[in-house]
């Protein structure tokens, strides 16, 4: 066989040089991406008229005048018209924000936390360990989402609080399932092993190579759940098991205005229009982030 | 004659197959079964063999990726125990695993999957480093000096991803991060064979330049002959768990010793356009690892297989000095009609 040796340079300093690392980049592919950029937008301006709702919202969105029920989009003083009993729109869906986000985001942070977190024990040790949290799971995600939500909520009693523990609950198994699926593929990847065969410890090791691979995915799939959150929480309010009336929260309207829908479509379908449109900017921002985190792009 | 470097004896993995209601073991992979062998410092083993044959079985044991069943593994004449200090008085001389890790590191076949893909190549080789201690400055440096040392410029590549990165150069990568722990013995486990053929040559001819300016000791596994014979000292010879031949390489490839070893070179496919290999020598397929053949194991495919070699399995025995066979035609007065006779 005959090859020439590559040429060794005769480096003996330190060479000094400037990368960028890798969040930069990521921060910088996420800038670029202009639909996710967008969505970001949407999501900002919800989240701040949510904070600034007293500000902003022209009227009372808890007293309403039954005389002035059902009024449609565009009436003078109404801006989105009213609901069914003479309440402003506009004030509720504004006031609506703050509620709805919190029910809808909160669960599924939580959930994020501890379902990673067993997801990720569990892969990566595996053998029994994985064996027992990963069953223990499944008993859990065996339920509908509806039938384990309304379960332990009306298990605990009404209120909001009761609710978000509720949810999350009910996030916790797919996430560990996600995470765990994710953790047990990376794990077996050369770059694990010779990790481990370089001496460091199991920390070290989820630290450095495990995590940075894993939370992608797992924080995509979260983040699609946050509508099916607001959903569940929408349905939750509904048996009264979560916000009550007159509590301004978009699920709550959606629910109580069903049979507007006849009379005026317009103004029952607005709740609908806002959690789609947290909805689909959480994921398609999370599609962007995915993106921009898989350097292999 | 010193110590070899490293001692392997009877090294045993049997990988359980559960099954049934209780997940009982219903039957066992005989992956490794008492594979014995010695390294000297400064050379090059090879060891060859089929997909299966238990190869790479054995390099992950010597680094304790996968625990043995049993066996011993010595480095320079310390057993290598998986203890903490406390326990390691029961074992005198013993050496703990953190510690032989420092000095036995491997290089595997998939460069990119051994790459990290979220960490650049500068953080990936000083990663080891680190890990034992090393300050990040210092590790950084070391980094970028390996870089050089395998033909990479650091200045252009200590910040890049494995993904930018060719096959070539994400090996020598592979091939940097085994060394920054300054190791002694480097398991290259078919480093080279996913490389095209301009390529491996080149890395090879890397590996051969870094083993002499290194002071290192290889440990080549291939399932390439030819590229095996290019840079081995010795050659192992395994087959089903088993060691059947080892010796020099210049004996192996000219005297043969076992069956099995022969077929395998007369199954290289020739460079003679006038003398081509027409018939495969070796029929079938190895047979399941779960219930290997009792006696030599390697009897259902042998040519000259008797009756004695089904009802005793051949001790690997020194046939020429240096050079040690397991079968039974060329141990005397083993039973074999093709045995020499025995010493009077």
């Amino acid at each position: 066989m005959s090859a020439a040796t590559l040429p060794t340079p005769a480096v003996d300093a330190v060479v000094v040089h400037k990368t960028r690392g890798y969040w930069r980049g990521v921060f910088a592919r996420l800038l670029r991406d202009k639909v996710a950029m967008l969505c970001l937008l949407v999501l900002a301006a919800i989240v701040l008229m949510a904070i600034f709702a007293p500000w902003i919202a022209p009227a009372d969105p808890i007293k309403g005048s039954v005389l002035k029920r059902l009024l449609p989009v565009g009436s003078p003083g109404f801006p989105l018209g009213s609901d069914e009993l003479g309440r402003d729109m506009l004030s509720r869906l504004i006031y609506g924000a703050r509620l709805s986000l919190v029910m809808g985001i909160t669960p599924v942070i939580n959930a994020l936390v501890i379902g990673s977190f067993l997801g990720i024990v569990a892969g990566f040790v595996g053998g029994r360990v994985n064996t027992v949290i990963m069953r223990t799971v499944d008993v859990f995600y065996a339920f509908p989402s509806v039938l384990l939500a309304v379960a332990i909520s009306g298990a605990l009693g009404a209120g909001i609080t009761n609710a978000l523990l509720a949810l999350t609950i009910v996030f916790i198994p797919p996430i560990a399932r996600v995470a765990e699926s994710v953790t047990t593929q990376v794990r077996s990847l050369d770059f694990v092993e010779a990790a481990r065969a370089s001496g460091a410890g199991a920390f070290t090791i989820i630290r450095v190579h495990i995590l940075g691979n894993v939370l992608g995915p797992i924080f995509v799939y979260a983040t699609s759940l946050v509508s099916v959150s607001m959903i569940l929480a929408s349905g939750l309010s509904f048996l009264g098991l979560g916000t009550k009336p007159p509590d301004p929260e978009w699920g709550l309207m959606l629910n109580t205005l069903r049979t507007a829908i006849y009379t005026q479509p317009l103004v029952a379908a607005l709740p609908g229009v806002m959690i789609f449109a947290v909805s689909i900017s959480f994921n398609l921002m999370s599609d962007g982030l995915r993106s921009a985190m898989d350097v292999q792009r | 004659m010193s110590a070899p470097l490293l001692e392997v004896r009877d090294l045993v993995k049997h990988f359980p197959i559960k099954g049934g209601l209780l997940d009982r073991t219903v039957a066992v992979v005989h992956a490794v079964d008492g594979v014995s062998f010695s390294l000297e410092a400064g050379e090059t083993l090879g060891i060859v063999g089929e997909s299966g044959c238990g190869k790479s079985t054995t390099a992950r044991l010597l680094v304790h990726l996968i625990e043995p069943d049993s066996g011993r593994v010595a480095l320079e004449g310390h057993e290598i125990v998986r203890s903490s200090n406390r326990q390691r008085g029961g074992v005198p001389g013993g050496i703990s695993i953190n510690r032989a890790r420092r000095q036995m590191q491997m290089v595997f076949q998939d460069s990119f999957a051994s790459l990290n893909p979220r960490l650049t190549v500068e953080d990936s080789i000083a990663f080891a480093p680190r890990v034992h201690g090393t300050p990040e400055r210092e590790a950084r440096a070391r980094a970028q000096n390996l870089l050089a040392k395998v033909g990479l410029e650091p200045a252009r590549f200590a910040g890049r991803y494995p993904h930018e990165l060719s096959g070539g150069q994400r090996q020598r990568i592979n091939i940097a991060r085994a060394l920054a722990l300054e190791p002694r013995i480097v398991i290259l486990d078919e480093a080279v064979s996913a490389l095209d053929k301009s390529v491996e040559a080149q890395v090879l001819n890397l590996l051969i330049d870094l083993k002499r300016e290194l002071g290192l000791t290889y440990l080549f596994i291939s399932h390439d002959l030819n590229v095996v014979q290019y840079v081995s000292d010795r050659v192992m010879v395994m087959y089903l768990g088993k060691v059947v031949e080892i010796g020099p390489v210049a004996r192996i490839y000219a005297r043969t010793g076992h069956p099995y070893t022969r077929a395998l070179l007369s199954a290289m496919p020739s460079m003679d356009p006038d003398h081509r290999t027409s018939v495969p020598p070796l029929a079938g397929d190895p047979p399941n690892p779960i219930d290997p053949p009792s006696g030599c194991r390697f009897r259902t495919r042998c040519p000259h297989a008797e009756a004695v070699c089904a009802s005793r399995e051949p001790l690997l025995a020194e046939t020429e000095p240096g050079h040690r066979v397991a079968c039974h035609m060329l141990h005397a007065g083993s039973g074999h009609t093709a045995a020499p006779r025995a010493a009077a």
